[in-house]
């Protein structure tokens, strides 16, 4: 009988995490950004019915980028925990913390147990009475989570676009931040400048959480309604 | 699988086909259950919410209710609710047993919500309808025991551009209305006072106006229906739902309306012949 070759534990790891990078790598990248009234999601998405960012819970957003069949399950996954935590207790009692960390659970497990780790990383973001209390839970595909203020990027390009929000972000964080416009306009230049070229209106994803709103704080912005914004 | 809803990572590994994009689907199986028949007997006394109605106006649908709950000839509750939005676009009016009549609505909030966000449009009001109807069948082994659920259900049909009412009878059977329907104990007086009033073309305000009326003239022949309580301030509640969404008529205007009404009848009342009552004693000549 042949013996199965040894593998160490650090290289299977890293092999699967190399693998996980490059498809994240392959996808387009999500932006998202604090703004006065609350959350300013933005992503370039060339399809104008398969979302990258949605609603999950009267405060709470989600965003995912890499691979949509792996981050659309573990979005309505969220919907149902949720939904049902909410049902079977109260509406208070879904947190962002409580998600981002189920979250974190399964993609750990599944990082570590599987032969394929997930090729996507999602953001679980909550709205709160002011910017200091805006949640932005950071979830990458091994389950590792990272609590983010002032704005996150994600997907194929993320490390340009955070260096180029990061010049232009306010810097006196969290007592300013910009106005939607503003906001919008920032994204939009982000995306662009890692696009290679115009990104046009009707390739972008805008969605906000505003806490000005009544219960539902999540809103999408359909076509007509971005490009005044910018 | 029974037991506790499972909040760890296990749904979030379910398969996206499993319950699909209906969330008491997803319920089955965990406890509470809220569709799970009972395995109780005998009958059951719990608190009845009375009389509600729902009239269609020229832009869409006016839905109005009570505040009182009964438990046999007591008042359970002064300031009870029953007229509850389903989502933006339709209402609930829950009429029979209280408890389980508002386990429905939050079962039915909860999957038009859960449905929109997952799928990313909302069901048409044609399905809401059918899912309330489900949900009303599922409740029909608490019927036989006496906790009967009979809601009216309305909303404005954003792909007909009007406003549209179902009543339900135990068994979840779904009828739709075209014009106007009131239900629980008050029901009939209820509808008797709409059906003189009613036409095709009402506006808001008169739609409005007709629903308090019919209300105080159920609350005036049925004694489990509540009428406008001015010591306490309690108002029976009334809300309008048109293409622009579901607006709750604020209490003031509704207390006004209340006035005038009052205000009308008294004058009608007392312009009539008193009623003088003659007290009289053993033995007194007749």
């Amino acid at each position: 009988m042949p013996m199965p070759y040894y593998v160490s534990p650090e290289q299977l790891m890293r092999d699967k995490a190399d693998y996980a990078r490059k498809g994240i790598a392959r996808g387009k990248s999500v932006i998202a950004l604090e703004y006065e009234a609350g959350i300013l999601f933005m992503a370039e998405n060339t399809s104008a019915t398969l979302y990258k960012i949605s609603e999950i819970y009267d405060r709470i957003a989600f965003a995912g980028v890499g691979k949509f069949n792996e981050f659309e399950q573990l979005r309505i996954g969220g919907i149902r925990l949720v939904d049902v935590k909410g049902y079977s207790y109260s509406r208070e009692d879904v947190t962002a913390k409580g998600l981002a960390n189920a979250y974190s659970q399964t993609l750990g497990n599944i990082f570590t147990s599987e032969v394929k780790p997930y090729e996507c990383e999602i953001l679980v973001a909550a709205v709160g009475e002011t910017t200091a209390t805006n949640e932005l839970f950071h979830i990458l595909y091994d389950g590792s989570v990272s609590d983010r203020t002032g704005y996150v990027a994600m997907g194929g390009a993320s490390e340009q676009l955070k260096a180029y929000v990061d010049e232009r972000y306010p810097k006196d964080y969290p007592a300013s931040t910009p106005d939607l416009a503003t906001a919008v306009t920032l994204g939009h230049e982000a995306l662009q400048s890692v696009g290679g070229g115009e990104t046009p209106v009707g390739s972008l994803e805008v969605a906000i959480l505003d806490r000005t709103r009544a219960r539902r704080k999540f809103r999408r912005f359909p076509e007509e309604e971005i490009a005044p914004l910018l | 699988m029974r037991g506790e809803p499972d909040f760890g990572a296990d749904f979030l590994r379910r398969p996206v086909h499993g319950p699909g994009s209906s969330f008491s689907e997803l319920m089955k199986g965990h406890q509470p259950d809220p569709e799970a028949p009972s395995r109780f007997e005998g009958q059951v006394h719990a608190p009845e919410g009375t009389t509600v109605l729902a009239l269609r106006f020229d832009e869409g649908v006016v839905v109005a209710g009570d505040r009182r709950a009964t438990e046999g000839f007591q008042i359970a509750h002064r300031s009870i609710e029953k007229v509850f939005a389903a989502d933006d676009m339709s209402a609930v009016a829950i009429a029979g047993a209280a408890g389980p009549a508002v386990e429905i609505v939050r079962l039915l909030q909860t999957e038009l919500e859960h449905y929109e966000k997952v799928e990313g449009e909302r069901l048409t009001l044609e399905g809401k309808a059918n899912k309330l109807s489900q949900m009303i069948r599922a409740n029909l082994p608490a019927a036989m025991q006496g906790m009967i659920v009979v809601p009216l259900f309305a909303g404005f049909d954003e792909a007909r551009g009007h406003g549209r009412i179902f009543k339900y009878d135990v068994t979840g059977g779904r009828y739709e209305e075209d014009d106007y329907h009131a239900t629980g104990s008050g029901g009939k007086d209820a509808r008797s006072s709409l059906k003189k009033r009613y036409r095709l073309d009402l506006t808001r305000e008169e739609a409005v106006k007709f629903a308090i009326e019919a209300l105080f003239d159920a609350a005036d022949e049925d004694v489990g229906t509540g009428g406008p309580d001015l010591m306490r301030g309690i108002y029976p509640t009334v809300a309008a739902i048109s293409a622009e969404g579901m607006v709750e008529i604020p209490e003031e205007e509704i207390q006004r309306l209340f006035e005038e009404l009052i205000a009308d009848r008294a004058e009608d009342i007392r312009s009539q012949e008193s009623h003088p009552v003659d007290v009289r004693r053993p033995g007194e000549e007749a």
